[in-house]
Parts: structure tokens; C-alpha cells; sequence
């Protein structure tokens, strides 16, 4: 199989464009001697397979940030047939230099210039024939994110990739930096390269006046974010009721007289157990999708860097800067690539600040629990607000966290982001991305879920001789054991085992209640109503909130911290943090309504 | 002409870079962005008093903190 690696710096379009190519069929896979993931995918290019990398946005080679060393870590050890080098057009004037120090590693290399419609705005206009012959490397014109000049690439790549061999780098040269290669970058935007002298308004600057205007700015990013939550639960909800009841309506008309002859328990828990819990799970893609579509609008628009602009004030009060702000707002969809995210930053203080506060971020698998609960006990009116102000708690949290921390964690890394022009998001690229992501949140779910809600069965229903759920069952057991510690905050037995699979992941709470109650969802709402009121059932959100997102997280802390003692740290906080936390609300509501 | 730094022009005004006096680290970031000696950088906006600034080098847009512009030199063209 032939290797073809994907390289080139942030914000040249270069995952749309490896999106573009490989379609759904990425995944995210493990390298050998690499500590990172790695999205890849297999095509069929020509008569031969080939494998397509997608490695890290890179500035600078030799690297300085934990990206770039993955970078050249991968570019020493693996054979490659062909690197792909995305560029974006509009700003070839500052990208060349990256281009000139890959092209010191003397592999077969294909330049794709992204953007073409952007620069084709911008007045920027590029010969490429006489630049691809100045670098002695191919080139290609495309526009990534509307589909335009893949003939040309795929008819370059078939003609470099015929009778490629792979070849790996003989130790990696000394590269030269930006600095020294200035001079031959100035000559050769001279030769090919046209820009524009004075740039006109564009639509970008007349929008950036308003989007981050002195007194609109931060109104209009809460306002914004009111409405993408209010927007999730207005389509949201009849999706999942819908969904709700095709699955009752399922199981009630071919699932459960089919199983009939089936023996009793074992039929408990193919109805009750697995298909109860993983149909509630079930009800939730809708939301999860829309959750994603959403995320995909605000993040490809080019707002999330404003955000971070915005924010950047504020989070350096906190010891972190805006970066964090926007991984904190990336694991609101989930907290690993949130944490992965962090390999951006050169500080290693800052690293480990943003990795201690980015689990508090209320990620969806949490957001489909407290979407239950609020359901069930909060009327409609109250609900967009109760989940308001689950966000505030967990953004409170999170800077609680970082500002109680930042002495201990100090650090002085310079902050440069950059502010890409805004950018329409296409349709395809919205669902291409949630589709992806919602594989990602299914593929984790089932793979605990079924373990899971199995386990949280047996739990439940042994020994036989007691009744499912009671006292004297396993979980009974365990649940009056810690009692003690659950008591004062209002999270009850029955809760209590929810809880301990939640430890494992989040995922899987929602489906273990409906196998601890033992219902179905019409029925486990009603028994959760007279098992639980409000005050318990916020305490057992926020306990949710904060506790410790789950295992992956965790093994993800462990692994992009390579510490241990800090992930320790980071777990013990997060508990203890809940349990204070909960302890305070709980008992001030109780006594306030007495 | 008159030499300052980044961080003291206002919205509108062009500066030529003339001294980037920064640790090794922000001064290859900076070069990577396109920021160098004797290239122009525009101030876009600086909307807080402590707040990061918003400036641009040819067609690339960024952001940075007041603290790291205050050591980079320019002349005011404009």
C-alpha cells in the first residue's frame, strides 16, 4: 500500500480538503511510536490503495509545539510515497517558507493551493506554472470547501503516485527558519505572485465591526450562545419525542411477543436491560447531531477565533488565555479532542492548567443526561434555563479552577491567533463533520453501553430472590454502603449506582436507569417523578457535571500529560469539587424551602 | 515618521516593523505569521483597555496580547 502524508499550516483548509478527498471513510487511528491519533483513511487512487495521513497544522519546522514535534517525529520514522503540502492562497506570501523547509526533506511533493476562490476575491493571483518550476515541485489550483479543481489534483496525483517508492528521510536536516529563507520567499512572490497594494472593505471588516465592537462584542457572543442552546432544544425535542416512540412502539408490537417464549430473566434483559438502555441512549442522536451541526456553523464561520479574541481579557485574569477559552467551547462537544487540542501551546504550564479546567466543559454525553432529567422535571418554559445555568456552573468551574490554580501553573507564554476572514459554511461540510462526530459519540457509546448497562443489570437483579433494584440486591448494597457520602447531597441510592457508571462514561447513566427502575421510557419518567424531586435531581446534575467526565478522558489526561500524579490530582479535585459543590446547593435549598 | 511601538497605534495607522526585541520562541511564531522587519503591520482594532490587540500583516489577520507588542518596534507611516 502507498502513503501519502497531508501537511501544511492552521487555517489553509487542509482537513476540508482531507474531507473532501477521503469522504466519510476517515478514522481515527493509532501509530506506532506516535502518542497521538492520527485521522486517516484508505482510497483507491489509480490501480493502487493509498494510504491518506492527515498530520497536525505546523508554523515552524524544527518544531516548537507538542504539534510540530508529532510533525517531524512522523516525518523521520514512516516511509511516504508523496507529501501533499496545502497551502492557502490568499496568504502564499507567509506560507512559502513552511513550503521551502519541507522542501529540504527532498521527498516527492505535490503543492495544493487551497482557496482559489478566496484569493480570486482578495485579488490575489498566483502563475503557477512558473512558481511549481522555480520549486521544482507540483502544483494544483483547488477550492477545497466548493469542490473546485479536483480533476486537475486527482490526474497529478495518479501521474506522481504510478511508479512512486516510498522513501523515508535520512535524519531530518537542519532546517532553515522563516528568517533565512526570507530573501528567496521575497524573490519568489516577486516573480509569481501578485497582491493586491491596497486591500478594499470587505464584507469581513464591515462584519468584525460589529461581531467585535467595543460594546456589542460580548452581549452578542452570550446572545449567540443563548440561541444555538434554545435553537437545539426548539428542533430538538420532537425529533426525540418521535424517536421515543418508534422505539416503544417496537418494542411493544414485534419485540416483545417475539421474545415470549423466551425464559423470564433472560427476557428481562434483552427488554429491560439492553434494548431499554440502549434505546433511551437512542433518543438522544437528534439532538447530539444538532447539537454538532451547530458547533460546525460557529466554528467554520471563523467566530470561534473572535471568541477567543473576546475572551482573551478575562482568561488571563485566570492564568489561561483565549485558546483555552475555544478548547473549553470545543468540549462542550466532547472533552478529548478538547484536551488533544491543547498541543498548540509551547508552555507546559499552560498546557496543564487548560488540561485541569477543560473536563468541567458540559460535553454532549453529559448534555443528553440532564436533557432527560430536565425533561422530566422542569416544564417547558423553565427548561432552556436550567440548562442555562448548568452551562454557568460549568464555566464557573472551570474558571473557579484555573484561578484558584494559576499561581501553581504560571506561565508566560505569548498568545498569537489567527483571525481568518468569515466564511460561509457549506452544507456538505456541516453534515460530513457531525456525521463523523456522531460516529465518534455512538462508536463510545456502544462500546460501553452494552458492558454497561449489562452489568448495571446483574447488579440490579441478583441475587434473584430479591426484588429487582431493592436493598438487598448487589447494587442495593453497594448503594447503602456509600450512602454516607451520597446522603447530604440529596443523590439517592438508585442514583448512586447511575453515578458509578457514569464514572465509566456518561453515555451510559441514561440507560442504566431505565434498567435500575426497570421501566420503559413513558414508565421511567413517572417512577422518577415519584422517586425524585427538583432540588435532588439538580444535585445530581451538577454531582454529574463535575464529578469527572469519564474513563476516556481520564486515560487521555494520562496520556497527554504524561504524569500521572496530575491525573491523580485532576480526578480528586473534580470529586471533591462536585461534592462541595452539591453539598452547598442542596442543603441551602433544602433549608431555604423549609 | 515617528518610531514606537506596536502596542501605541490606534485603529487605521500603519507601522513598518524596525526591531523585534522578543524571546526566541513568539519571535519564530511572529515570523511564521509574516511579522518581520521592514514588513508593514496595520492596527485594526484594540477593543479593551487590557485587551489583546487586532492587527494585520499583509493578507493574514492576528491577534496578540499588548505585553508582546509593546516590544515590537515600528514607524508610523500613516
Amino acid at each position: 500500500m502507498k502513503r501519502v502524508a497531508l501537511l501544511g499550516m492552521p487555517n489553509t483548509g487542509k482537513s476540508t480538503f482531507f474531507n473532501r478527498i477521503t469522504g466519510a471513510s476517515a478514522r481515527v487511528g493509532n501509530w506506532p511510536g506516535m502518542t497521538v491519533e492520527l485521522m486517516t483513511a484508505k482510497l483507491l487512487i489509480g490501480s493502487s490503495m493509498v494510504e491518506f495521513i492527515d498530520l497536525p497544522g505546523i508554523y515552524d519546522l524544527p518544531g516548537l509545539s507538542e504539534d510540530e514535534k508529532v510533525v517531524e517525529r512522523f516525518l523521520e520514522t514512516m516511509p511516504l510515497d508523496l507529501l501533499i503540502v496545502v497551502v492557502n492562497t490568499t496568504q502564499i506570501e507567509r506560507q512559502l517558507g513552511l513550503l521551502l523547509q519541507l522542501r529540504q526533506l527532498q521527498l516527492p511533493t505535490l503543492v495544493v493551493l487551497n482557496m482559489a476562490d478566496e484569493a480570486q476575491q482578495f485579488g490575489v493571483k498566483v502563475d503557477i506554472e512558473r512558481l511549481s518550476k522555480s520549486l521544482g515541485m507540483s502544483m494544483v489550483s483547488i477550492s477545497a470547501k466548493y469542490g473546485q479543481g479536483y480533476p486537475a489534483f486527482h490526474q497529478e496525483i495518479q501521474k506522481l503516485l504510478a511508479d512512486s517508492t516510498p522513501s523515508t528521510v535520512q535524519g531530518l536536516p537542519h532546517f532553515l527558519s522563516h528568517e533565512e529563507l526570507a530573501p528567496q520567499v521575497d524573490a519568489l512572490i516577486k516573480q509569481s505572485v501578485e497582491v493586491p497594494l491596497q486591500l478594499s472593505p470587505t464584507l469581513t471588516h464591515k462584519l468584525d465591526r460589529i461581531f467585535l465592537n467595543r460594546w456589542l462584542g460580548l452581549p452578542l457572543f452570550f446572545l449567540i450562545m443563548y440561541l444555538l442552546f434554545q435553537g437545539i432544544f426548539l428542533l430538538g425535542t420532537p425529533l426525540q419525542d418521535g424517536m421515543e416512540w418508534i422505539l416503544t412502539a417496537f418494542k411493544e408490537t414485534y419485540l416483545a411477543p417475539l421474545l415470549m417464549d423466551l425464559p423470564k430473566p433472560l427476557q428481562g434483559l434483552l427488554l429491560d436491560g439492553i434494548y431499554d438502555g440502549v434505546g433511551t441512549v437512542a433518543t438522544f442522536i437528534p439532538m447530539i447531531l444538532l447539537f454538532f451541526l451547530f458547533m460546525t456553523v460557529v466554528e467554520d464561520s471563523g467566530y470561534l477565533s473572535r471568541a477567543a479574541f473576546l475572551m482573551d481579557v478575562l482568561m488571563s485574569k485566570m492564568g489561561l488565555d483565549g485558546r483555552s477559552f475555544v478548547m473549553i467551547l470545543m468540549g462542550f462537544g466532547c472533552n478529548v479532542p478538547a484536551l488533544m487540542g491543547t498541543r498548540v501551546m509551547q508552555s507546559r504550564r499552560l498546557r496543564l492548567l487548560s488540561m485541569l479546567v477543560i473536563p468541567f466543559a458540559l460535553c454532549s454525553a453529559r448534555l443528553q443526561v440532564f436533557l432527560f432529567f430536565i425533561a422530566i422535571l422542569f416544564t417547558a418554559d423553565q427548561a432552556p434555563l436550567v440548562l442555562l445555568s448548568l452551562y454557568i456552573a460549568s464555566f464557573a468551574a472551570a474558571f473557579g479552577t484555573a484561578y484558584l490554580f494559576k499561581g501553581r501553573f504560571a506561565n508566560s507564554e505569548p498568545f498569537i491567533l489567527e483571525i481568518p476572514p468569515y466564511r460561509l459554511p457549506t452544507l456538505r461540510h456541516m453534515f460530513l463533520r457531525s456525521w463523523l462526530e456522531l460516529q465518534h459519540f455512538v462508536g463510545r457509546a456502544s462500546n460501553f453501553i452494552v458492558i454497561g448497562v449489562i452489568l448495571v443489570w446483574v447488579l440490579t437483579h441478583f441475587p434473584p430472590a430479591a426484588d429487582p433494584a431493592s436493598a438487598e440486591t448487589l447494587a442495593g448494597r453497594l448503594g447503602n454502603f456509600l450512602a454516607p457520602i451520597f446522603e447530604p447531597i440529596g443523590i439517592e441510592a438508585q442514583l448512586v449506582i447511575a453515578l458509578m457508571f457514569g464514572f465509566v462514561a456518561k453515555e451510559i447513566v441514561v440507560g442504566a436507569l431505565a434498567v435500575i427502575y426497570g421501566l420503559n421510557d413513558s414508565h421511567l419518567t413517572q417512577a422518577i417523578v415519584q422517586h425524585v424531586d427538583w432540588v435532588q435531581a439538580y444535585s445530581f446534575m451538577l454531582f454529574t457535571l463535575l464529578y469527572s467526565p469519564c474513563l476516556s478522558t481520564v486515560a487521555t489526561i494520562r496520556q497527554e500529560s504524561q504524569n500521572l500524579r496530575f491525573t491523580i490530582f485532576s480526578l480528586l479535585w473534580s470529586f471533591g469539587l462536585a461534592w462541595v459543590v452539591c453539598f452547598i446547593f442542596y442543603q441551602s435549598a433544602r433549608w431555604l424551602m423549609h | 515618521m515617528s518610531s514606537t511601538s506596536l502596542a501605541q497605534l490606534k485603529p487605521g495607522q500603519i507601522g513598518i516593523v524596525t526591531n523585534l526585541d522578543i524571546e526566541e520562541g513568539l519571535y519564530r511564531r511572529l515570523l511564521a505569521t509574516g511579522v518581520r522587519i521592514g514588513k508593514p503591520i496595520e492596527m485594526l482594532r484594540s477593543i479593551f483597555s487590557h485587551g489583546p490587540l487586532h492587527v494585520r500583516i499583509g493578507m493574514t489577520e492576528i491577534m496578540l496580547r499588548r505585553t508582546e507588542a509593546q516590544n515590537i518596534k515600528v514607524t508610523i507611516t500613516s
